[in-house]
């Protein structure tokens, strides 16, 4: 029973990790030249095949393992290695509490479409995150460079800075929903509220009125929630130090930043990193802001029942699964390109701005969610009891 | 399995522990030492079943405060310079020794006479549910006089930090 819970989630997990990050090196390139008005990769060719520039990736591959791996004079041998390693396993492993779906019974086994469904579910991802700093500060020490030097600076001061915020952000969304599991955020995003329901508990409308009933919001995250959900993913993105937070990276100042040293596939492990990231993101908002893998206004008990009859209930709870897969992963890449176009769009942030904007900005905002849900919270249950 | 992994993390944990005072002539393999003797001590506490206090460690101890602990030091520059100088008081390194090893043979001693097997614990026990009522009804008092310690911290920080930019 629970081993193959875990298999179609391991499958889905793989699934996502190999398609998703060598494909987003091409969506990332062609995004970007749509932008620039350029055409974008178009070059790399098998026999005159081109494939819109699809083959990028593999020559990419190609090009980063046959190149030769430098280590310089003077460095830290050992932290040199393992740092790419420490920067790029925490985003892999990160994915493991996401939940691609819900649960389902089918042919008398009971699938789980989320590899470790953890009691404390997004604190997981966040104390995961915080190891992945050292992956980018031991670099750029490793190294003996000091252009490497100051960019390990500006990573920890970037990190440390915006985990602050990115924790307390989501506090009020962990307040309304009662738990950290995203499976149970998940399940209770499916749930919707009646728009004008206040109306009748405040008494302006005599009880049962026909039309209150109609006007139904589904209660996503980003509904209850709509400024943090700005807020977290401005955080994250600064975690994940890529334009317009890539101050550590700043080619204009310090030539490459913390992985100035790094040639070869251990800099492609930390551009993969930076990517699976990019995944991660859109995922945890998905999950946490965007209904998971919910569609609205179209919950999955009553949907499962009622294909039932017509598919038999192994195949309905399958067809419901695939469904759930799909309309996760579909807003998961809104999201992914909603990333790439805040990357192209933005010049980087002055180191000062990006400091402000954690400090100044984004960490006063999100104590005053926590006391302005709190209230909210209070006024709603005093005025439906 | 349980008691494979204990011995596993007791020996990470005590073995980078030794590191961390060991590495005398590069304070960053020390404080690299500390983050994994911390990760060990996480995986310590998740067989003890206190999840929540495991995550809580990695994020903040090992997640944070170590990695400010790295930050000084690449401010610093601290590179193998040997600037602990414990290496030239050797009266100093005798008494360290003389108490480290006292009470090692007295909590070694403690101990070993309260033995006791895996806990056995109900269903619920560590989770951020059990833990969060505990918090806010029996030791709330003892949560409020934290925060307004930790309030004072901060306040005392800010004066400190402004009177130098002033």
């Amino acid at each position: 029973m629970a081993t193959s819970t875990v298999w179609v989630a391991i499958f889905l997990f793989a699934l996502v990790l190999l398609a998703f990050a060598p494909i987003m090196t091409w969506v990332e390139r062609k995004q970007s030249a749509l932008m620039q008005d350029r055409i974008g990769a178009n070059r790399a060719s098998i026999l005159g095949f081109k494939a819109l520039g699809l083959i990028h990736p593999l020559a990419d591959v190609i090009k980063m393992i046959t190149k030769e791996d430098t280590v310089p004079t003077g460095a830290h041998r050992l932290l040199h290695f393992a740092s790419p390693f420490i920067a790029v396993v925490p985003a892999i492993i990160s994915f493991a509490v996401i939940p691609y779906g819900g649960t389902y019974e089918m042919w008398g086994a009971h699938v789980s479409l989320c590899v470790a469904d953890l009691d404390y579910g997004v604190l997981y991802v966040f104390a995961i995150g915080s190891i992945a700093t050292y992956g980018s500060m031991l670099a750029g020490w490793a190294g003996n460079n000091n252009f490497g030097m100051l960019g390990s600076i500006r990573v920890s001061a970037q990190m440390i800075s915006y985990e602050v915020a990115l924790g307390i952000t989501v506090v009020g969304l962990f307040m309304i929903f009662g738990t950290l599991k995203l499976t149970e955020m998940g399940v209770m995003q499916q749930e919707t509220f009646r728009l004008f329901g206040f109306l009748e508990h405040l008494g302006f409308v005599a009880h049962g009125t026909g039309w209150i009933d109609w006007v139904t919001i589904p209660m996503w995250g980003i509904v209850l929630q709509p400024l943090p959900f700005f807020m977290f993913l401005t955080a994250l993105m600064a975690e994940n130090k890529r334009a317009p937070f890539d101050t550590p990276e700043g080619e204009s100042e310090i030539v490459a930043g913390y992985f100035i040293e790094y040639s070869g596939m251990k800099f492609g492990l930390y551009m993969m990193g930076e990517w699976i990231e990019v995944v991660v993101i859109s995922a945890l908002l998905t999950a946490m802001f965007l209904g998971g893998w919910t569609i609205p206004w179209l919950p999955e008990g009553p949907m499962i029942a009622a294909l039932t009859p017509v598919l038999g209930e192994n195949m309905a709870n399958l067809a419901a699964m695939v469904l759930a897969v799909h309309v996760f992963l579909i807003k998961v890449v809104i999201l992914i390109w909603f990333q790439m176009l805040i990357r192209w769009s933005m010049p980087r942030f002055r180191y000062d701005q990006v400091m402000n904007l954690g400090w100044k900005i984004l960490l006063p905002l999100s104590l005053a969610n926590i006391v302005i849900t709190a209230l909210g919270i209070l006024i709603v249950q005093e005025v439906t009891r | 399995m349980r008691t494979a992994l204990f011995w596993i993390f007791s020996v990470m944990a005590v073995g980078s522990a030794l590191g961390v005072v060991g590495s005398l002539r590069s304070p960053m393999n020390s404080a690299l030492s500390l983050v994994v003797s911390m990760l060990a001590l996480a995986g310590l506490y998740v067989l003890l079943e206190a999840q929540f206090v495991g995550l809580i460690q990695v994020m903040v101890y090992a997640g944070a405060i170590v990695v400010l602990f790295l930050f000084v030091i690449m401010l610093l520059n601290l590179r193998g310079s040997g600037a602990v100088g414990a290496e030239s008081q050797p009266i100093m390194k005798a008494i360290g020794a003389i108490v480290a090893a006292g009470a090692t043979f007295w909590l070694a001693r403690t101990l070993a006479s309260a033995r006791a097997p895996w806990p056995d614990v109900d269903e619920g026990f560590g989770t951020t549910r059990a833990i969060g009522e505990a918090l806010y009804t029996d030791y709330v008092l003892s949560v409020q006089v934290a925060g307004v310690l930790l309030l004072a911290g901060i306040v005392a920080a800010v004066v400190l930090a402004k009177k130098k930019i002033d």
